[in-house]
């Protein structure tokens, strides 16, 4: 076939690509969100006291902690589904979650005394925490690998771990409203564990599937 | 940003909005700037330049299905680069296994003079063979023998709706096709 002909062929294919990364995105977190959401409140639903959570430090951080991670992740997500842009900024920008969280565990070890350390470390719900997070956020894992897909991610492996965490934030921030472990040390241990879970699956699957 | 990619992003912005013409024009100026790219990917590979209209089109083929991966009031060359980075190590690797290109490669060859084509290897052609007959026949009229979609569509007793849907499925397809093996 000579290249010419087939230029020809490309320029007559009028018919519009996807559309752009952006909206792209937008919809398929819409969509995931949705459906982990209503996952969320068949089966777990907010805690009884989360008016009165909602109004203590740690409960708020938790949720906040969990949106920063998804929403900072998404950012990067974006950049990775489009060839040649920079991911620099973003990267760095990423960084911020784990940097609050850090800090937060800190504050939390010099604000309680070192003898509650372990039961708040351990908390109350933990297996519950490794479990329902990873199983929240498949929804919103799927619409993402999708999204992605139909853009052009020429880093497959990092773009689905990136996908996970994004997945894994949002789904941690769902579950957060029921889980009754506020502590920055049970966050930093489970969340943290069960984050890394999705985005470690997130890798392998965006790996095998991101493919173009 | 350099004037050719100010050019070719006025191009590209020219198409999006239907320009046809500047497409097509676009398309066969990345063509001819990716030669050299893929020439030395072959080179560097110790492979002969036999598959170097093969890869060309691979590359010009998923920058025009991922085109909407561009964002319009970014520089166009980087996602050129990036578009043909992947799709060469990707076809060196299906060809050779484990393959890299270092970056700079695509930054200063894109910029040098251009090579004129030569004749694929007939991978294209192979892998049309594998696509739906009415698709098979749609793109290889189109592609290969360079009919106009409204000259297919009377040909083949289609609506030239149909051959348009049956032209983007067979592109998309070939796409996949290529990638598979």
């Amino acid at each position: 076939m000579r290249t010419d002909d087939f230029v020809h062929a490309l320029a007559v294919d009028r018919t519009p690509s996807h559309a752009s990364t952006g909206r792209q995105f937008a919809v398929a977190l819409a969509i995931g969100f949705a459906v982990s959401a209503l996952a969320f409140w068949w089966t777990l639903g907010p805690r009884p006291d989360i008016a009165t959570a909602a109004m203590t430090v740690r409960f708020d951080f938790k949720i906040t902690e969990a949106l920063l991670l998804a929403a900072t992740a998404i950012a990067l997500a974006l950049r990775l589904a489009q060839p040649g842009a920079a991911t620099a900024a973003q990267k760095w920008v990423l960084c911020l979650a784990p940097v609050l969280l850090a800090v937060a565990v800190i504050a939390e070890l010099v604000v309680v005394p070192a003898s509650q350390w372990p039961i708040r470390l351990v908390g109350s719900m933990s297996v519950m925490c490794l479990t329902a997070i990873p199983l929240l956020s498949l929804p919103l894992l799927a619409a993402m690998l999708l999204a992605l897909r139909r853009s052009a991610p020429t880093r497959r492996t990092a773009a689905g771990a990136v996908a996970g965490l994004v997945a894994g934030g949002l789904a941690a921030a769902l579950y957060g409203t029921q889980c009754i472990d506020d502590s920055p040390l049970f966050v930093a241990t489970w969340y943290t564990l069960s984050i890394g879970m999705v985005a470690g699956l997130g890798a392998v699957l965006g790996r095998r599937v991101l493919y173009w | 940003m350099s004037e050719r990619d100010m050019k070719w992003a006025d191009m590209m912005r020219a198409a999006n909005r239907g320009d046809a013409e500047s497409y097509e024009r676009l398309l066969r100026q990345i063509a001819a700037a990716l030669r050299p790219v893929v020439r030395r990917g072959l080179a560097r590979a110790g492979r002969s330049g036999a598959d170097i209209e093969d890869i060309v089109q691979e590359v010009l083929l998923a920058v025009h299905l991922k085109r909407h991966t561009w964002d319009d009031a970014r520089p166009i060359e980087p996602w050129i680069h990036a578009i043909a980075r992947y799709k060469v190590i990707d076809a060196l690797r299906r060809r050779d296994g484990n393959f890299d290109l270092p970056i700079e490669d695509f930054a200063e060859t894109l910029a040098a003079e251009e090579e004129t084509p030569r004749l694929s290897s007939g991978e294209a052609e192979r892998h049309l063979a594998r696509l739906p007959e009415g698709q098979r026949a749609v793109v290889s009229a189109i592609a290969v023998e360079g009919a106009a979609i409204a000259e297919v569509a009377v040909r083949l007793n289609m609506s030239v709706g149909a051959v348009r849907v049956a032209l983007h499925r067979g592109l998309a397809a070939l796409a996949r096709h290529l990638g598979d093996n």
